[in-house]
């Protein structure tokens, strides 16, 4: 008799199953994987220890570079961070904006987490049909920010600019022909039987081990925990909004796909109702110790320019304290964890990134499973490297 | 709305403060956010009893993150960060830990700690007693010192580059061709005390 050994395989870091620069060391016992370990920190840019030398407007940029594939939700989290440092409020029209473009960032998201996901298990069609509609909602990222990614829209007290004119009716026509997409995309995937095959039963987690584990956001629903900091700690005008919260029951690789799939068409409905509801008004609060004067001003007065100077050179002076705070971004629970010392400058940011509990139970998920099951769950994971590495 | 929100995190502070009662412990309300100072021993006790008490239920460990006070005494404070999904709150937990001091690993009781210790090992230099695998986790393979600690250079003490005669990467000192500006902008009329700057020149 011939003795059989286990033997290791390494997968990546350039491999384009691994959603960016991941390397597994992996265990594998014929086809069947024993053990997984994740080596990470190739993409590591010590963002937590930059933003500690840069002053709180110099900061928010670092956030869209995390998970650059959701930039806003995040400027989101930083900026009710900051914000409730300085204990400023945010005019209500700001607020919409600000959840309307949350909710384009989750569209977004998801379709790039969907499609690669169905790339990776054998389906490219999804792909080549639904990244135009990226392309045409970067294109609002461009209108309101004059970038298609690292916006750095959302400031510490509102929005950087109003919506330019136009823009609400070039929402609207996209968000009554965008749910027809949706359909294709789940009529090509959701009865599909090779997609069914690679997906149902792969990477399964109960309710108890995705607690235990750290899950959130749409993984921790697939597995039946009704869950949405959008309603259960809501922050800005999510509370004037109805939205529904699809949880699954199964927690497998398939059952994250449809909860993904529901929660665009959630977020097509919550951006209707923000164009619908959104108030006239300023997009931005006007405390100049926070906020930059008007380009107009600035023109007659020299004292505004002066204000304008010292914001962009000084800062602002956040007082002392400390704050958790986190939203739902597209991936899970994105948290900030802020420290002030009464300076200019963050005295420590711990980013929170939902990703990195994920990519944690990748060996608990891909255990007793194929090698090619291992790409299905690392792609139902929706892992990032820019915000698990940081 | 608001204000529902206090009274609810109220209520949750006095049940604390009659459910725990076997260690000394400090409970602050900060900005509507609950925290617990303890100390290094009574850590894992008070993490099981906030996980197992079914009044409280944190089933969720968020996050762990640590803050680097240099010229305190003790020098490092670890914050869990917890969560209860079935009750709908936060609470922060902290410990102070000196340099050559060791936390016990929370592993056991949340299985998502086991890379939020590594990572704070990497980045801080925090031991963590009884962890199973306490490998350095975001930096390079054979990278050297602490790099979140306040007395880290923000450049670093090396960089890597391709060295074409040898045909191999090589890491050197770091060489800026610029030094490294930092701006001092504190004013330092801001928020003034008692004393104004230059008064310790005089001897009054």
């Amino acid at each position: 008799m011939t003795k059989r050994e286990n033997y290791s395989l390494n997968f990546g870091p350039q491999h384009p199953a691994a959603h960016g620069v991941l390397r597994l060391v992996l265990e594998l016992d014929g086809e069947v994987v024993e053990r997984a370990d994740p080596h990470i920190g190739l993409l590591h840019r010590g963002t937590e220890k930059l933003i500690e030398n840069k002053t709180y407007i110099q900061a928010l940029p670092y956030f869209d570079r995390l998970d650059y594939v959701s930039p806003m939700c995040q400027e989101h989290a930083y900026a009710l961070a900051v914000e409730k440092l300085l204990d400023i409020d945010v005019p209500i029209r700001g607020q919409f904006i600000r959840v309307m473009f949350s909710e384009i960032t989750r569209i977004l998201n998801h379709i790039l987490n969907l499609t690669t996901f169905a790339l990776d298990v054998g389906a490219m069609t999804p792909f080549l049909w639904l990244f135009e509609e990226r392309e045409v909602m970067m294109e609002f990222y461009e209108r309101v920010s004059g970038s298609r990614l690292h916006s750095a829209y959302f400031r510490p007290g509102g929005v950087h600019r109003d919506l330019p004119d136009g823009l609400v009716e070039d929402i609207e026509s996209f968000c009554n022909r965008f749910p027809k997409k949706i359909d294709d995309l789940e009529k090509l995937l959701e009865t599909n039987r090779i997609f069914r095959q690679r997906s149902v039963d792969i990477g399964k987690i109960n309710k108890e081990e995705a607690l235990n584990k750290g899950f959130s956001g749409p993984c921790l629903r697939a597995s039946g925990v009704e869950w949405d900091l959008r309603r259960k700690q809501p922050y800005d005008c999510y509370t004037e909004i109805d939205f529904k919260i699809p949880v699954g029951t199964n927690g497998d690789c398939f059952e994250r796909f449809l909860v993904r799939i529901e929660e665009m068409r959630q977020s097509i409905s919550i951006i209707k109702q923000c164009l619908k509801k959104l108030p006239a008004g300023a997009s931005i609060s006007d405390d100049p110790r926070i906020v930059p004067p008007k380009r107009t001003q600035m023109k007659s007065s020299m004292e505004s320019l002066i204000n304008h100077f010292k914001l962009f050179t000084e800062g602002f002076h956040v007082p002392k304290g400390e704050t958790y705070t986190c939203v739902e971004a597209p991936k899970g629970e994105f948290g900030v964890f802020l420290i002030s010392d009464g300076t200019n400058k963050p005295y420590r940011c711990k980013i929170r990134a939902p990703g990195f509990a994920f990519l944690q139970a990748t060996e608990f998920l891909s255990k007793g499973h194929m090698l090619s099951d291992l790409v299905a769950i690392i792609g139902s994971l929706d892992i990032v490297f820019g915000e698990i590495d940081r | 709305m608001n204000n529902l929100k206090d009274k609810y995190t109220k209520e949750i502070y006095q049940l604390i403060k009659s459910l725990l009662t076997f260690c000394r412990y400090e409970l602050i309300i900060d900005k509507g956010e609950i925290n617990i100072n303890c100390s290094v021993k009574d850590l894992t006790k008070i993490l099981l009893f906030l996980k197992d008490n079914p009044s409280l239920s944190m089933e969720c460990l968020v996050d762990i993150a640590a803050v680097d006070f240099p010229e305190k005494s003790t020098r490092f404070t670890v914050v869990y960060n917890l969560l209860s999904i079935s009750k709908n709150f936060r609470l922060k937990v902290k410990v102070k830990v000196s340099e050559d001091e060791a936390l016990p690993s929370v592993n056991e009781i949340f299985s998502c700690a086991g890379w939020c210790e590594r990572e704070i090992w990497d980045l801080f230099g925090i031991r963590f007693k009884d962890h199973p695998d306490l490998r350095r986790l975001l930096t390079d393979y054979d990278f050297q010192g602490h790099p979140l600690r306040k007395d880290f250079p923000l450049t670093g003490f090396t960089q890597v580059k391709y060295d074409n005669e040898l045909s191999r990467i090589i890491t050197e000192p770091v060489k800026l061709d610029q030094e490294y500006r930092n701006f001092d902008n504190l004013s330092p009329w801001e928020g003034m005390g008692k004393y104004l700057p230059g008064d310790e020149k005089s001897d009054h």
